[in-house]
């Protein structure tokens, strides 16, 4: 890797409390992010991915370690890193529209511009004909998508998504990781993506880190040198699977 | 209209056994007057009923319910804010709603006399409570998850009540609304009770006095129609105000709750 991280995540170690004692979650976590990469995040269902992004958001506090952006120790919540949790979780008293320009309306925005903006994106989207409908009146796609739409105008350098398209039907997960693949390319952001799915981390990243079962420690960093766009069927992008999961078996069982 | 028609039928049936009954059994007049002579009462005096009665009580309804949401919304959002204050107070807002309000209009009448104050104040009084109630619960029902993703965004505490915790609130608070406005009416109605110049729960009790047991019915006829017609006028301002309610399935509630 040239020149200065975008992130760093330097020996980040969390407990919970459980049943009287404390359960350890991440155990010394750390691993660098380069401007404009797409790095996934892989490991075993329960093995603290969640927390690790809530920690690099800022919503969480480590017991050890830090967080480095662009070479500085991060600040409070909500000034550098983009975050999508796992459920869409808009809100359903907001129009679509609304729902998206809700952090630009955070930041205080003008309402017009802001719209302006988000409506340009829409069609890319496939969201044009519905910005005025309430979410419930969206199918589970339409929302995650507005949902993905949402972090991506709240304009941070540094996007994290936790299993963004868990939800959703395989068709529609293929649609939208391959409009994510595309606006990665567009929009030059970096990308933290926690997912569980092997084959969603090599179609998409230029990295992946391999978590182990709890307490999770990097087991394993590997590089996807494939040419894009990438196929499930292509002899090296399964080898490369077949790596992934033997590494991926070695830590534990798969969840 | 078609889902109502079962109820109409009932009510028409209701009012036909009434009728006959009362006068194959030749019930007197002043124990129980048949619904013809009810309705005879109410068209004689309906110019009086609603000239003077009912807008004696509607006024001190009406005043007395806005009074209680603004005190309610402003009270919960208090209690909310402040923790300390919501664990001094809110056990002794829950307990003193076992206390039945109407209980306090003779103490109202002998602080307040017999003017329009006391009855406003019992108004006041019983749909205070359950708003307020509604709005600390609601208040506190935000969902965990938004809160955390609107501070991911840098949310001040100012923007997560507005943006959140405010429109969790709002289905809680009508429903509150609900209750509050049917005791609107009653508690207008029973605050007369004690002493009036007008309105129709003084109408009701001086009718009494005289037998006028039809004009007692006619005053009752009213009292739950005006009751119908506020419950209609919130159930409405719901609808109005919470256009997304409609669509917010079941399916999603549920899902929502294990994310």
């Amino acid at each position: 890797m040239i020149g200065l991280p975008r992130l760093r995540v330097h020996g980040v170690s969390k407990a919970f409390p459980y049943d009287g004692g404390s359960l350890l979650t991440l155990d010394g976590v750390s691993f660098d992010v380069a401007p404009e990469e797409f790095v996934a995040i892989i490991g075993p269902s329960g093995c603290g991915k969640s927390t690790l992004l809530e920690i690099i958001c800022g919503l969480q506090s480590a017991d050890a370690g830090w967080i480095e952006i662009d070479g500085r120790r991060a600040e409070s919540p909500g000034k550098q890193v983009a975050y999508m949790p796992q459920a869409d979780l808009l809100f359903p008293w907001r129009r679509t529209l609304d729902n998206i320009i809700l952090p630009q309306i955070v930041q205080g925005v003008p309402k017009k511009e802001a719209e302006a903006k988000a409506r340009k994106w829409l069609p890319l989207f496939g969201l044009e004909d519905f910005e005025r409908a309430y979410p419930g009146q969206l199918s589970g796609g339409m929302r995650q998508r507005a949902a993905l739409l949402r972090t991506f105008l709240t304009e941070r350098d540094i996007v994290a998504l936790d299993e963004p398209f868990g939800a959703l039907d395989s068709q529609t997960r293929r649609r939208l990781q391959e409009w994510l693949a595309g606006l990665h390319g567009e929009l030059g952001r970096t990308i933290l993506l926690v997912t569980h799915d092997v084959e969603e981390a090599i179609l998409l990243a230029d990295r992946v880190i391999v978590l182990s079962s709890r307490p999770a420690r990097v087991v394993e960093e590997i590089e996807v040198a494939l040419p894009r766009p990438r196929s499930p069927l292509a002899s090296a992008f399964v080898e490369l699977k077949g790596r992934i999961l033997g590494s991926l078996d070695r830590t534990g069982t798969m969840g | 209209m078609r889902q109502a028609a079962p109820v109409w039928v009932v009510v028409v049936a209701l009012l036909l056994i009434w009728e006959s009954a009362t006068r194959f059994l030749e019930i007197p007049r002043y124990l129980l007057p048949a619904p013809s002579a009810v309705a005879r009462a109410l068209v004689d005096s309906l110019d009086v009923l609603i000239r003077v009665h009912s807008r004696v009580t509607l006024l001190e309804a009406g005043v007395g319910l806005v009074t209680a949401v603004a005190l309610g919304i402003a009270v919960g959002s208090l209690l909310h804010l402040v923790p300390l204050l919501r664990r001094a107070f809110y056990p002794l807002i829950i307990i003193s709603q076992t206390i039945p309000s109407i209980v306090l209009v003779p103490l109202l009448v002998i602080w307040f006399g017999y003017g329009m104050l006391p009855k406003l104040l019992i108004v006041v009084i019983a749909c205070f409570f359950p708003i307020a109630v509604a709005v600390v619960d609601g208040l506190g029902s935000a969902d965990a998850a938004r809160l955390k993703l609107l501070r991911s965004m840098g949310a001040s505490p100012w923007q997560e009540f507005i943006l959140v915790k405010l429109p969790t609130a709002l289905p809680s608070l009508f429903t509150g609304l609900r209750v509050a406005a049917t005791y609107a009416v009653m508690a207008a109605v029973i605050g007369e009770w004690m002493g009036a110049d007008a309105g129709l729960g003084m109408y009701i009790v001086r009718s009494a006095h005289s037998f006028r047991t039809e004009q007692v019915f006619a005053g009752i006829v009213l009292i739950s129609l005006y009751s119908v017609l506020l419950f209609k006028i919130v159930d409405w301002a719901r609808h109005v105000i919470l256009p997304w309610e409609r669509y917010v399935t079941e399916q999603q509630a549920t899902r929502e709750q294990k994310t």
